[in-house]
């Protein structure tokens, strides 16, 4: 019962985080590689302030003020940058913060990892047990839903996808795409940094570890695999491939094989990325407006 | 409406445009014409701020615009539709329409969320607009469809729909009927037609002499980046220099 609500839980955060990235990707055609960050700087932010006895709530903003200003400081240049530039400077901000985290030991204690980060408490609610913070992690990511969903799917959205498709076509329609694509990457940042202030709150033990270009492969294959630019699909993604992932850490397996567990699961993901640009690069959930004859 | 004077544009040796003057009064239906090569495309990438002159001003409505954003062009009145259609196709046909109109509310993210009733209003007439104009170009039924499901001519029928969407001053057509069957060119000079009787002004690169002669109140023609040539469609058609330019290549 509790390996289910810990997997509901991880879902939860990790809906979050793939709902952020798929409004970059999916929905404005921006291949983020240092997406983590972003989750990075919302769950450092939040727990170095409630490590230093602020409110939960003022964490929580914090957290996304933080990760929504980085991702606009950051965006500025990347995006003057084209198509893979793009790619590989948003790859390195991602290898940079995590370097950053790291080194400044005054701030972040480096590798030591920052443990005992509080169970958030709001309105009085202290959410410290399994349920109590699926609740609070489901409401989040209802909500996240939500305000995305309405977002991706108004005129601003139509003008996201138009730049997505073709950017010198959306111009010449009188769409400012570089201010599009910075509004699009500070959305993406700031549910981003949401997803990291939960997470850090669950585990309440972060390090830089959990911030590494394996977590950015692993959201990404969860909006490729759910449905790039659907609003289900990133959803449908975090079910399926965190409960694979969860799941294949709670098997009773050999010391030996557990060694080789996180390198074989990381070919597994990079395979099954591989296989499905392939086979079906539009995901399990399909894009409407379908082809002919259909 | 606009006015070209002395614009040059080169590309490496290539003189694309050479020391050009229009003067566009902004009535009716103007045609652009000239060889292959002649610099006609380079001259709409020039007005629509694709392209910065190398020397030369270009002003719309006074303005002068040479130098400044595509987007601020659109925003200004001007919108164009490419040689090679280029609509936008993950997007569904109505969808490629409701992205036109400029200035919409529910593009403004803050707007977004103080101002939905406005929004709704506004979506809701413009997407009354579009089915019209679907209907019109024979497209209702396509509507929900990507547009990278639509033939190639259908594809130009619907960036000559999305550029109507825009209520721009003037609307760019970089050959509408070309690459496109006769029963579509039909429907293509309708619907321009059909829109310049309700006002809208249009500039029109056609290489077909006969839409041309019809639909043209006034021609400019070029050669080598040169305007060699301006007048009414019929008297253009006996000028020695045109023979020569169209004969010559
Ligand atoms: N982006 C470009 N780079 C280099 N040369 C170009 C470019 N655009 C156009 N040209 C050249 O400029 C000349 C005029 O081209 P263009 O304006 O497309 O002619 P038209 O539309 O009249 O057929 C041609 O010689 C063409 O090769
Ligand atoms: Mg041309």
């Amino acid at each position: 019962m509790d390996l289910l609500l810990h997997l509901a839980i991880v879902i939860a955060i990790y809906a979050i985080f793939a709902l952020s990235l798929n409004v970059e990707v999916g929905y404005t055609g921006l291949f983020n590689f240092g997406h983590v960050a972003f989750f990075a700087i919302g769950a450092y932010t939040s727990a170095l302030l409630t490590l230093a006895g602020a409110p939960f709530s003022l964490g929580l903003l914090a957290g996304l003020a933080a990760a929504g200003l980085c991702g606009y400081l950051l965006s500025i240049p990347a995006l003057k940058l084209q198509g893979d530039y793009f790619g590989i400077a948003t790859l390195g901000f991602g290898e940079i913060l995590r370097m950053i985290v790291n080194n400044e030991v005054w701030l972040t204690k480096g590798p030591m990892g920052l443990p005992g980060i509080p169970r958030p408490d709001l309105f009085g609610v202290v959410f410290d047990t399994l349920p109590a913070y699926l609740a609070l992690s489901g409401v989040f990511a209802l909500v996240t839903f939500a305000i995305l969903a309405f977002v991706v799917l108004s005129p601003f959205g139509r003008a996201l996808k138009a730049v997505r498709d073709d950017e010198t076509a959306a111009e010449i329609l009188g769409k400012n795409a570089f201010r599009f694509k910075i509004k699009s990457f500070v959305i993406g940042s700031v549910f981003a940094g949401l997803a990291g202030v939960l997470w850090a709150h669950y585990t309440t033990f972060i390090g830089p570890g959990d911030f590494t270009l394996t977590e950015t492969i692993l959201v990404l294959l969860i909006v490729v695999m759910g449905g790039k630019g659907t609003f289900l699909g990133p959803v449908v993604g975090a079910v399926a491939l965190i409960f694979f992932q969860e799941s294949v850490r709670f098997l009773r397996l050999p010391p030996e094989w557990t060694r080789l567990l996180g390198p074989l699961q990381q070919m597994v993901f990079g395979l099954l990325l591989v296989v499905l640009m392939v086979f079906r690069p539009e995901g399990i959930i399909r894009e409407k407006g379908g082809r002919r004859g259909d | 409406m606009i006015e070209i004077r002395n614009v040059t544009k080169t590309f490496g040796g290539t003189r694309a445009v050479s020391d050009c003057s229009i003067s566009l009064d902004g009535l009716g239906i103007t045609g652009l014409i000239g060889p292959n090569g002649s610099g006609k495309t380079t001259l709409f990438n020039l007005i629509t701020g694709l392209l910065k002159p190398d020397s030369g001003e270009i002003r719309f409505l006074g303005n002068r615009i040479d130098g400044r954003l595509p987007h601020d062009m659109a925003q200004l009145g001007l919108i164009r539709t490419f040689q090679l259609s280029r609509v936008f196709p993950r997007m569904t046909v109505l969808e490629n329409m409701l992205l036109a109109p400029q200035g919409q509310t529910g593009e403004r993210l803050l707007s977004l969320w103080l101002r939905l009733p406005k929004i709704r209003s506004e979506e809701s007439e413009n997407r009354e607009q579009a089915l019209e104009l679907l209907d019109l170009l024979g497209l209702t039924k396509l509507h929900d469809q990507f547009a990278e499901n639509l033939s190639y001519g259908q594809q130009k029928l619907l960036e000559l729909g999305r550029a109507l969407m825009a209520k721009p001053r003037m609307i760019l057509l970089d050959e509408p009927t070309a690459g496109i069957n006769p029963t579509l060119i039909r429907t293509m000079i309708e619907m321009i037609l059909t829109m310049r009787e309700r006002g809208q002004v249009f500039f029109i690169i056609e290489h077909n002499m006969d839409v041309v002669i019809e639909v043209c109140e006034k021609v400019f023609v070029l050669d080598h980046g040169e305007k060699i040539a301006e007048g009414r469609p019929a008297d253009i058609q006996k000028d020695p220099r045109v023979i020569e330019a169209y004969l010559g290549c």
